[in-house]
């Protein structure tokens, strides 16, 4: 299948006629609408917040976050950027609660610190791979959102991008990205290795593990149904078992030495308190 | 453009990030339309600690609105009396800059803002 992200630029594929395509495709409305409440689910808001969304396009995504019903913490306010003009012309046109902004996300994220209790990006984030011209880059230009990103939202807050990367170094280099950032990043794969296999970026931001929010990533899917965690980061050295855990030289890493000699049949001196101890130089 | 979005924008160019004068945007030419918007009470209280309260009362002054008090009205206020917090989410969601512009008083560039949707792309060296 061709991808229109390696053929044009986003403004530029996204013109009128893509963009009402794009709107009135049932197909297209119901994929966007379950992956809206997926990343919905993820996000766990528990009270109305004010939600950014990149790449919002024509709204079908807002409008989920706006009709969220009052039992499960919504309905929520958003602001909306995106690269199309094509696109928002198609949101006014529906009639979207959401504000609009004609932004570039490989721009930066315009707001001031700490304005926004949660993100999300449905299908957009891929993009900022393709750069159509000569000054960006494909990293700078993901450098230059997610840190934009990571400042806009407040402390405890989290952000889900629903992407769709070409391939395996794409998908390394957006989460290389994330994490450069500042954010805690995890990757949740929906129907692995299914043709309709589709990947959210979860993103954390600081704030305390105190109140449940925040802490580890994989916290984050925590009582979520059907969820596996694969970590494949280093273990914390506490964990470690064996020869790396004790420091050498300590009084530990003797006393290990000792019954290690001791098995062995050697004649070994008892263990007191002063096992280990340097001696006083008046000595 | 609503009042709300003003208040969180800051201008994207870059020599602007540190400086105090990028926020907030004030806005020039503004044409105002009323929209009617149902009010989110628990959404206005959970954002009210994150208002810059001295930018909002400039913008409401430069939009022609009455001048606000000087002062964050508390939350206990707020939920106190419901026409305070009417009068908020007036100003806030229901007020829209539908054309006009924002001016950055730091570097004084222009964001045009057409059928109320505020255009922040830039050109590539102020980025």
């Amino acid at each position: 299948m061709s991808r229109p992200e390696d053929t044009l630029a986003a403004d530029i594929h996204y013109n009128d006629s893509e963009a009402r395509k794009y709107t009135t495709s049932s197909r297209i409305q119901n994929i966007q609408a379950s992956m809206t409440r997926r990343a919905l689910e993820i996000l766990d808001l528990k009270s109305p917040s004010l939600i950014l969304d990149v790449g919002c396009g024509s709204g079908l995504s807002g409008e989920i976050l706006t009709a969220e019903r009052p039992e499960d913490g919504g309905p929520h306010t958003w602001i909306g950027m995106d690269v199309s003009p094509s696109m928002l012309d198609v949101a006014l046109q529906r009639d979207v609660q959401g504000d609009l902004l004609l932004a570039d996300m490989g721009q930066g994220v315009p707001f001031r610190p700490g304005a926004f209790d949660a993100a999300i990006s449905i299908s957009a984030v891929q993009w900022l791979c393709n750069a159509e011209a000569s000054d960006t880059s494909p990293a700078g230009r993901l450098a230059r959102f997610f840190d934009g990103l990571y400042a806009s939202l407040r402390r405890g807050a989290r952000a889900v991008c629903q992407f769709y990367p070409k391939n395996d170094q794409q998908k390394t280099m957006i989460t290389r990205a994330a994490v450069r950032a500042g954010f805690g990043a995890g990757l949740l794969e929906d129907d692995p290795n299914t043709k309709n296999v589709k990947l959210y970026l979860v993103l954390t931001v600081g704030g305390s593990a105190g109140d449940g929010r925040g802490g580890d990533i994989t916290g984050v899917v925590d009582g979520m149904d059907n969820v596996d965690v694969l970590d494949s980061r280093p273990k914390a050295a506490d964990d470690k078992s064996g020869k790396g855990a004790i420091k050498k030289g300590s009084k530990a890493w003797i006393v290990h030495k000792k019954e290690q000699m001791e098995r062995k049949g050697k004649v070994v001196k008892t263990t007191s308190k002063y096992t280990g101890r340097k001696r006083r130089v008046a000595f | 453009m609503k009042v709300i979005s003003l208040n969180f924008l800051t201008c994207a160019v870059k020599s602007c990030k540190s400086s105090g004068a990028a926020f907030p945007l004030h806005p020039k030419d503004a044409e105002l339309v009323q929209d009617d918007i149902e009010l989110n009470a628990q959404m206005l209280l959970n954002i009210l600690p994150r208002l810059d309260w001295a930018a909002l009362r400039t913008n409401a002054t430069e939009l022609g609105f009455p001048e606000l008090p000087a002062e964050l009205p508390t939350r206990e206020a707020l939920e106190a009396d419901e026409k305070k917090l009417k009068d908020l989410h007036h100003l806030l969601v229901e007020t829209q800059i539908m054309e006009g512009k924002l001016v950055c008083r730091n570097c004084g560039h222009e964001y045009a803002i057409r059928e109320g949707i505020a255009n922040f792309l830039l050109p590539s060296h102020l980025v």
